[in-house]
């Protein structure tokens, strides 16, 4: 269980992918840092939001079959590490397609769903996942 | 900085042990390594416990003060540190008691490493480890732990790194010389056609590719090098013993997954600090948490270039006789993996091989040995090297 304040305060990266960029070397990440791991020191003040592109390739994946309870009801389902377009690599879920048909390489892009709930009474998370473009 | 021995191992019985508490297990381990060291107790000075989940395993938190309480310590009001790390908590106590005598700070050390997990059902105990890895860009997104493994592995296969069947060898070989084992959860080979046609997991890993649930504990005791012959005749020199980390999610190391740079660092220290290299080794015990963990694992520490890792488990080369003993003691996969235990009982195994006590396992001239224990995937590793003396 997780409280509300939690789920709330990801909403940028979350829902619309918003992660950061250091203006100082020009890397991109994701989830946002508020400090640069390359630059460190000469990284403060110079931290800007960067919305992620919503489309990439997929560089690996996997199909899962034992699931914690929250993701019981979807099972089997396909997570993937995608490059996006920009050259982030970020996980999640790749839904929307025939678990037999994906393939290193694939194009897919990023759309908003339910993630899982907290219990019937609990938070409803929503996140990115991604479907074959 | 002084040079430190280990006088003393002890290892539980690892598996589903439904009739031992996890307080009754840290305690067995640590009489076992006592009593093997020649100790009363009364000498030790400190006490370091590998545990990485007690607090949400069985609701108990603070077990340093459990573990001292129940030992006797706590009555002598001597320090007790729980160090966690993932699944390095193990190898990480250990070194945190090894700098502790080689600092001069304390003389007598007993480092503990336990974990009681099958108190907690089987979908719980998956969320735990889950959180091992990043618990709101990973396992909050629907990526277990398990499918961060397969993803290295499709990657290995796609590479042309590995073949599956070479994957699913390394399975093949901890049961072989965990059927040797009487402490070993598995004490049973298995074939190659078992791992492939085990029930999916997070494909391509299936069952027989993972580590098991398991309780269990292990104890070593330290003292400075020249003080280990007041005790024991039977003693191992520990050579070197280093930690490093890495990016907490996978993701955050771009196309760079098939290696575990954690590992790669912690190795290149040892090597160096020892003066050798990998071709010095006789018996390693790796961390197999997933059989591709151990793939990478011999790549990392240098035992086979990237790519011939696979081939040559395949072909038996890691077993006793081969080029190289790997996981003498049945590895995570058969040995069994009580997460905190884990790390502790991979430095037992390799004590008893320098000492030569390790019975029907025992591997032929050890000069030099190596532990590896890694923690979450590949964000933190410890490389231990044992010296026969």
């Amino acid at each position: 269980m997780s409280s509300v304040a939690r789920e709330w305060r990801e909403i940028p990266g979350r829902y619309n992918l918003v992660g950061t960029k250091c203006t100082n070397c020009g890397r991109i990440f994701f989830p946002a840092r508020t400090f640069c791991p390359d630059c460190r020191r000469a990284s403060i003040g110079k931290i800007e939001p960067y919305a992620l592109a919503r489309t990439g390739t997929v560089y690996s994946f996997s199909v899962i079959h034992e699931a914690p309870d929250c993701n019981n009801m979807q099972k089997p389902y396909a997570v993937a590490m995608v490059e996006t377009d920009d050259g982030v690599m970020i996980e999640g879920q790749l839904v929307d397609v025939d678990l037999e048909k994906i393939e290193i390489g694939m194009p897919v892009r990023a759309v908003l769903r339910k993630l899982d709930a907290d219990g019937k009474a609990g938070v409803i998370h929503y996140g990115y996942k991604f479907v074959p473009q | 900085m002084r040079d430190v021995a280990i006088i003393g191992t002890g290892v539980t019985k690892f598996g589903e042990l439904w009739d031992k508490s996890f307080r009754a297990l840290g305690i067995e381990a640590g009489m076992k390594a006592i009593a093997d060291a020649g100790l009363a107790g009364d000498e030790i000075d400190a006490m370091y416990i590998g545990n990485m989940s007690a607090g949400r395993f069985i609701n108990q938190q603070h077990i340093d003060a459990l573990i001292a309480d129940y030992t006797g310590m706590a009555s002598r009001h001597i320090p007790a540190i729980r160090v966690e790390c993932g699944g390095a908590s193990g190898g990480v106590a250990f070194r945190q008691a090894y700098m502790d005598v080689a600092s001069g700070v304390s003389d007598y050390v007993v480092v503990g490493g336990a974990e009681k997990m099958t108190d907690m059902d089987d979908a719980a105990i998956n969320s735990v480890l889950d959180a091992t890895a990043d618990a709101e860009w990973e396992a909050g997104m629907g990526v277990t732990f398990p499918s961060l493994y397969a993803m290295i592995a499709r990657r290995m296969i796609h590479d042309g790194e590995a073949t599956r069947e070479e994957i699913a060898s390394f399975a093949v070989n901890s049961h072989f010389h965990g059927a040797l084992n009487p402490n070993a959860q598995f004490r049973k080979e298995i074939k190659l056609d078992t791992v492939l046609r085990s029930g999916p997991v997070a494909d391509p890993l299936g069952v027989f590719d993972c580590a098991p649930i398991s309780d269990g504990a292990a104890a070593l005791v330290l003292c400075p090098l020249e003080k280990a012959k007041e005790h024991t005749d039977c003693y191992a020199k520990i050579a070197a013993v280093t930690q490093a980390s890495d990016t907490l999610a996978l993701f955050s190391r771009g196309r760079d997954i098939t290696s575990f740079r954690a590992t790669r660092e912690a190795a290149n220290r040892a090597y160096q600090q020892v003066g050798i290299t990998a071709n010095d080794i006789q018996v390693a015990e790796v961390h197999d948490n997933y059989t591709v963990a151990g793939i990478m694992a011999l790549q990392d520490l240098g035992f086979f270039p990237k790519g011939e890792a696979g081939k040559a488990v395949l072909d038996g080369q890691c077993r006793i006789g081969g080029k190289i003993a790997i996981n003498t003691s049945g590895g995570l996969k058969a040995r069994g993996h009580p997460i905190g235990a884990t790390g502790v009982a991979q430095v037992a195994e390799i004590a008893d091989q320098v000492r030569g006590r390790a019975d029907k396992r025992q591997v032929e001239n050890v000069k030099y040995a190596l532990a590896q224990n890694t923690g979450g995937i590949g964000s933190a590793a410890t490389v231990t090297i044992l010296e026969a003396i």
